[in-house]
């Protein structure tokens, strides 16, 4: 971490093409956001590189959401840059996130709750006739085939995603995040709402997608699937970070104190593990 | 296409279904949409009853409310409030509401007025009945409507001021122009051309060019549903079965005719006829010269209205992205949408939409007075609710806001044959426009559990 943010000071404002290798896809430096009189997030650097997958936990209220917002153009940050390859990225809203393939699947599933899968699949951006009308049999078509691989058993393709249930709701949102190629992929609590099976399926394709070498940010609950999926995770705690740390280096009750008590685990003593274990 | 496979076997089941439900289901139709004809039906033959008993032979087979000339009438008649109501369904669809379109209406139809009988024929000394006349007095009026779109529209989407204080004030502001610019005086006679707008028996298309307009929208119908159901079966979807299919292209076909039928069946006043008869020397026959009317100028404006607002909120993305803010505006600005961009784009719209039913209502009194389209906005919101335009967003159809119309249109015109005072046409008016907004809130809460 500490050698992507040193290589990059110098390149801010530099074309891509002079970029390091091994610059990382996404920096976040020193991010702040403030609601009113509430931090939300308090000066939080986190990054993430291709093909990798970091995971972004802590407790409700931590500020995850909302750091991952400043990134997907949905509320930019108050301070702190952000980086996207090396170069200083200007993230207004979320058109500016999607031309630099920074594609997300909000913990709200942000659908339009009256218009059906394919109309929220491709909301914003639509498939066109020559007419310049809207394709709707092109973006049925491909979002039956998108869906269909993600969750077989949905059939309810003409109905406002209104009438569906959560998990299929949670597959229309998921699709319509994997559908346009993205390079950086935001997933808030992707599987919140979803059964065993389509469980099962998204692991597989956050799997498959990394092999694709598409960096992931991951906010789970679930710090199993946390421990499963990611290759680092980043902690958060009160709207500041606790520490990034890889996986490989920690064991969950190591993350969980970081959670809960928001101490590295190098200043956990055994006293602590044995209160989480209460 | 090759996941489609597991679709096939619905699109193959095609023996008829046996309960009515399951023939709905094929049929694919608006259910809410069937509701709405049937109440109609309902209001329509109850009229009927009632003008019969009130009438001079107290009895139930001798109403005129379903006579040729009372349906002619109400066409014509609903055509003012359709045209807005189209516009109106967009409005609310995405969470606003437009309560100066009376005013609107209003001030543009003084205007174009005033542009044909003062300013082109006196300022400018080019006379009355110039055959650009009625072109120019239309475009000014249409580009003011949208002008005064666009500006509340303006301070509703970028000046986040609610619509309904932009609106409630823009109600007194335009109307209060309408009597600064003549002094309220009433402005006519309006251009022999423009009058055309208003319809009448000699505004009207007749009765071969109605059968030909009548067999042409039948040919529409039936290359659409074939057009799309072939697309569908390219892509491999479901489609409606083939005897549904026959059923719908029947029904759409039969609706239609009748309707152009029944325009045909309403011949010209006698006196117009015998008039007509006189000055282009043909000697009527004996019981006088029949001449069919045909479907009068205005309805075709409102079909066309019907068809292009129809096309923008279904086919385009401006429609789209409507619907989208209405059901979830945060959704919609996260998919990348202009959100202020689009809502005011609904208010440009609905002041052209005011504008042109400026125009038929000014032309269909051959004047302008200042009290043109006054309380309309009551008239066109009811319309588009009672048509299936929910007032919590989102949903709403172009179709339903029209017929809602003819309904709201087929009471006032109802209790105007039975002589019931105005007042209590107001009362009625008002009790059915709350209901129906009860009515929804009802439906769609229950749906909602
Ligand atoms: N739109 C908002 N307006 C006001 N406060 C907000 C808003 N969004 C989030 N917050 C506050 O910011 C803090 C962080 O919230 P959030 O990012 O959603 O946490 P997390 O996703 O980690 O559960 C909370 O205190 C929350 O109440
Ligand atoms: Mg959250």
């Amino acid at each position: 971490m500490s050698e992507g943010a040193m290589s990059t000071e110098k390149v801010a404002g530099v074309d891509s093409a002079a970029a390091p290798l091994g610059a990382p896809l996404v920096e976040m430096r020193n991010i702040r956001i403030a609601f009113g009189g509430v931090h939300a997030v308090e000066g939080v650097t986190v990054d993430l590189r291709a093909g990798e997958v970091v995971g972004l936990v802590g407790g409700n209220g931590a500020g995850k959401s909302t750091l991952m917002r400043a990134l997907s153009g949905a509320h930019p940050p108050d301070g702190g840059e952000i980086l996207i390859d090396g170069q200083v990225a200007s993230i207004t809203n979320p058109r500016d996130a999607k031309a630099l393939g920074i594609e997300t699947i909000y913990q709200t599933l942000a659908l339009a709750d009256n218009i059906d899968a394919a109309g929220n699949m491709f909301l914003g951006r639509e498939l066109k006739t020559r007419t310049g009308s809207l394709d709707d049999d092109a973006m049925e078509s491909a979002t039956r085939k998108v869906i269909g691989r993600l969750n077989p058993r949905f059939k309810a393709f003409k109905r406002p995603v209104m009438s569906l249930s959560g998990g299929q709701r949670q597959s229309v949102a998921i699709a319509r995040a994997v559908h346009f190629n993205a390079r950086i992929l935001i997933m808030d609590e992707p599987t919140a709402a979803l059964g065993p099976a389509e469980t099962a399926q998204v692991r597989t394709l956050v799997k498959q997608l990394k092999d694709d070498g598409i960096g992931i940010f991951l906010i789970s609950h679930d710090i199993h699937d946390v421990f499963d999926l990611s290759d680092r995770i980043s902690v958060m705690l009160h709207g500041k970070l606790v520490g990034t740390v890889r996986k490989a280096d920690v064991t969950t009750d190591e993350v969980l104190a970081m959670i809960i008590m928001g101490k590295l685990p190098s200043e956990v003593s055994e006293k602590d593990l044995a209160e989480l274990h209460r | 296409m090759t996941e489609a496979t597991g679709t096939v076997p619905e699109s193959t089941r095609e023996q008829p279904p046996r309960s009515p439900r399951g023939l709905l289901q094929a049929l694919n139709l608006d259910t809410r949409l069937l509701g709405m004809v049937g109440a109609l039906a309902v209001i329509w033959i109850g009229f009927q009853i009632l003008s019969g008993l009130t009438g001079p032979k107290h009895d139930i087979f001798s109403g005129t409310f379903l006579t040729p000339v009372n349906l002619y009438n109400l066409a014509q008649q609903s055509v003012s409030v359709g045209i807005m109501a189209t516009g109106m369904v967009l409005i609310i669809v995405s969470r606003n509401i437009d309560l100066s379109i009376g005013s609107i209406l209003g001030l543009t139809g003084y205007t174009m007025a005033m542009v044909q009988v003062i300013w082109i024929p006196k300022s400018l000394g080019l006379g009355f009945d110039q055959p650009y006349t009625w072109i120019i007095a239309l475009a000014i009026g249409i580009a003011l409507g949208a002008a005064i779109g666009a500006f509340q529209g303006f301070l509703i989407a970028y000046g986040k001021v609610p619509a309904f204080i932009v609106t409630l004030g823009g109600l007194l502001v335009w109307r209060g122009l309408v009597f600064e610019e003549q002094q309220g005086q009433t402005i006519s006679p309006l251009d022999k051309t423009f009058q055309l707008l208003g319809g009448s028996p000699t505004a009207s298309l007749g009765d071969v060019a109605s059968w030909i307009l009548g067999i042409l929208a039948c040919a529409g119908i039936i290359y659409t549903l074939i057009a799309t159901r072939r697309k569908r079966r390219k892509y491999g979807f479901p489609v409606r079965p083939t005897w549904a299919l026959g059923v719908l292209m029947a029904l759409g076909c039969l609706a239609i005719l009748g309707f152009v039928w029944i325009m045909n069946s309403y011949a010209w006043p006698p006196g117009l006829a015998t008039q007509y008869a006189h000055d282009h020397g043909i000697t009527a026959p004996p019981g006088g010269l029949q001449i069919a009317t045909g479907i009068a100028f205005p309805v075709i404006i409102l079909i066309a209205v019907t068809l292009v607002m129809t096309y923008i909120t279904t086919r385009r993305r401006f429609g789209r992205y409507v619907f989208a803010i209405g059901g979830n505006p945060d959704a919609a600005e996260l998919g990348g949408i202009n959100v202020r961009r689009t809502i005011m784009l609904t208010f440009v719209l609905i002041g052209i939409l005011a504008a042109i039913s400026g125009a038929v209502q000014s032309a269909r009194l051959q004047a302008a007075v200042t009290s043109l389209g006054t309380q309309a906005e009551l008239d066109v919101i009811a319309a588009a609710v009672i048509g299936g335009t929910s007032f919590s967003g989102g949903i709403g159809t172009i179709p339903g806001a029209v017929l809602g119309a003819v309904v709201m249109q087929s009471l006032r015109s109802g209790m105007l044959l039975l002589r019931v005072d105005s007042p209590i046409q107001d009362i009625v008016v008002g009790v059915v426009l709350v209901s129906a907004i009860a009515f929804d809130t009802y439906v769609r809460g229950r749906s909602a559990r």
